[in-house]
């Protein structure tokens, strides 16, 4: 009984929660190091060095009314921010987070579910999240947002089969599509993949800043040309769901590129004796600071980078013609 | 008696969205309306306990193909009213002749198997099968027993892929 039906719940509502607030501190987090970058301070007015800051845009967010245009078709538009919602969140079921530890006394996995087909899940649930945008566009029954969402839906569209590639070498090397035995597949060959395969790594990098709409791929809400995206005319609550969604895609494609490329939840050096020391931090703490500099990663480019739509397109011109 | 509870659900659930998406006139919804479709045939390979397929039915339909579908029907114009055909039960007259061709083929092909003795497909191919796990084993038999089908189907998408190449691009 508590083995199979309360433990399970437990994990569910405490990644749940955990992700939800990493996602709101996220936002903070790129405020802050975005205005660093520029030599200002950023959020600062709300608690010490504004740390109660996303609270205080979550009851802004909740309190603001919520429009939905006259002309715009209804349903579409209020199961659109759902659809791009939910994926992002049904990912962390299979992503690992350690291995099994003993706590309190019992055995427990520190993942939610550990299925044969867990990285082909992943990029499953991921294509479905596509549908968020494309319907938000249309659903709206405006033309900026229709026409950034068919930008952002022809750039996700084209940049997962990059991506989707790259997380071939890795099956190949792994010899299984469970992220478990992906780690523990890295632990047994001495090696991260990030090593074995710079090119792969490198690749999947670059095409998870576009899947996700980052910086320099963030063409999908040029505020210049297109009045600011698909989700111009959502508000309130629905325009939180569509935000919060990119950052919680932000958080799984940095959770996938550690458990694929950077060895999961593995200490660094995993097969080296002198460095055993290390083990006393406990593994999924190696899983959250993997992740978090990738995150920090995404924030860092955006701060450094301009768009690079016509940057981009003339590597491309140049590359292939 | 779960298991049979989620199949009718599941089963309930794929005829009700497949009624919709030929139902509903708005061309967007009908799209939608497959997508769930889709997701539930996917929920019913699960039962069956084909995650692989699952997985590849939502990667490859619900994630890919209906998304092109989307891009379509958005792009066409389909606000203008269908022109007035001279007959107005063309439309009936054709279903009703459709409908029948596949009440008559079912009946076929239940006749045909009624005499037959049942064959446990699955357990005599994974007796077979020195690989666990539902990927190694979809693996293993898309190589071994069905290699020459795999393989013609393989050669089929390339062909398509360079014809809609061909015609798209006019000047290579």
């Amino acid at each position: 009984m508590v083995d199979t039906l309360v433990i399970p719940i437990l994990k569910i509502l405490i990644v749940l929660n955990a992700t939800l607030v990493a996602v709101t501190y996220m936002v903070l987090l790129e405020r802050k190091v975005i205005a660093w970058a520029q030599s200002r301070l950023g959020p600062m007015r709300v608690g010490p060095y504004g740390i109660l800051q996303p609270v205080a845009d979550a009851v802004k967010l909740m309190i603001k009314e919520d429009i939905t245009p006259t002309r715009a078709d209804k349903w579409v538009f209020t199961a659109a921010p759902i659809i791009s919602m939910v994926p992002a969140l049904i990912v962390y079921a299979v992503i690992p987070f350690g291995p099994e530890v003993n706590l309190f006394g019992r055995r427990v996995t520190l993942f939610i579910t550990d299925v044969n087909v867990g990285l082909l899940y992943i990029v499953s649930v991921a294509s479905v999240g596509v549908y968020g945008i494309i319907l938000a566009g249309y659903a709206s029954n405006s033309k900026f947002p229709l026409l950034a969402s068919l930008r952002a839906s022809a750039q996700l569209i084209s940049y997962e089969v990059a991506v989707t590639l790259t997380l071939v070498s890795v099956i190949l090397m792994a010899g299984s599509l469970s992220m478990v035995s992906i780690v523990r597949a890295q632990e047994s060959s001495h090696l991260w993949y990030a090593f074995v395969q710079p090119l792969a790594f490198g690749i999947f990098v670059i095409g998870s800043l576009a899947e996700t709409n980052r910086a320099p791929f963030d063409m999908p809400e040029a505020e210049q040309e297109l009045t600011g995206g698909f989700h111009t005319e959502y508000s309130g609550m629905r325009f939180a769901l569509f935000f919060l969604a990119e950052y919680a895609n932000m958080i799984v494609v940095s959770s996938v590129a550690t458990t694929l490329f950077l060895g999961g939840w593995l200490r660094p050096f995993p097969s080296v004796a002198m460095l055993s020391v290390l083990d006393v931090v406990p593994s999924w703490t190696w899983f959250l600071i993997k992740s978090f500099l990738f995150l920090y990663f995404f924030i860092w480019i955006r701060a450094t980078l301009p768009i690079a739509n016509l940057v981009v397109t003339g590597i491309v011109k140049v590359v292939l013609l | 008696m779960g298991e049979a509870i989620a199949f009718y659900f599941i089963a309930a659930c794929i005829l009700g969205f497949a009624v919709l998406v030929i139902s509903t006139k708005d061309t967007v919804h009908s799209v939608l309306f497959l997508v769930l479709d889709f997701l539930f045939v996917a929920a019913l390979y699960v039962l069956l306990g084909a995650a692989f397929l699952a997985a590849i039915q939502i990667l490859v339909y619900a994630g890919g193909i209906v998304v092109l579908y989307l891009f379509v029907v958005m792009l066409v114009n389909l606000k203008r009213p269908p022109e007035a055909h001279s007959d107005p039960h063309r439309q009936t007259r054709l279903g009703f002749g459709m409908a029948a061709a596949v009440i008559v083929e079912l009946g076929a092909v239940a006749l045909y198997s009624t005499g037959k003795p049942v064959v446990p497909l699955a357990s005599a191919a994974t007796a077979a099968i020195p690989v666990s796990g539902n990927t190694e084993q979809v693996g293993w038999l898309l190589y071994t027993s069905y290699l020459i089908p795999f393989e013609i189907a393989s050669m089929l998408l390339l062909v398509a892929m360079i014809g809609a190449i061909v015609l798209a691009k006019r000047e290579l």
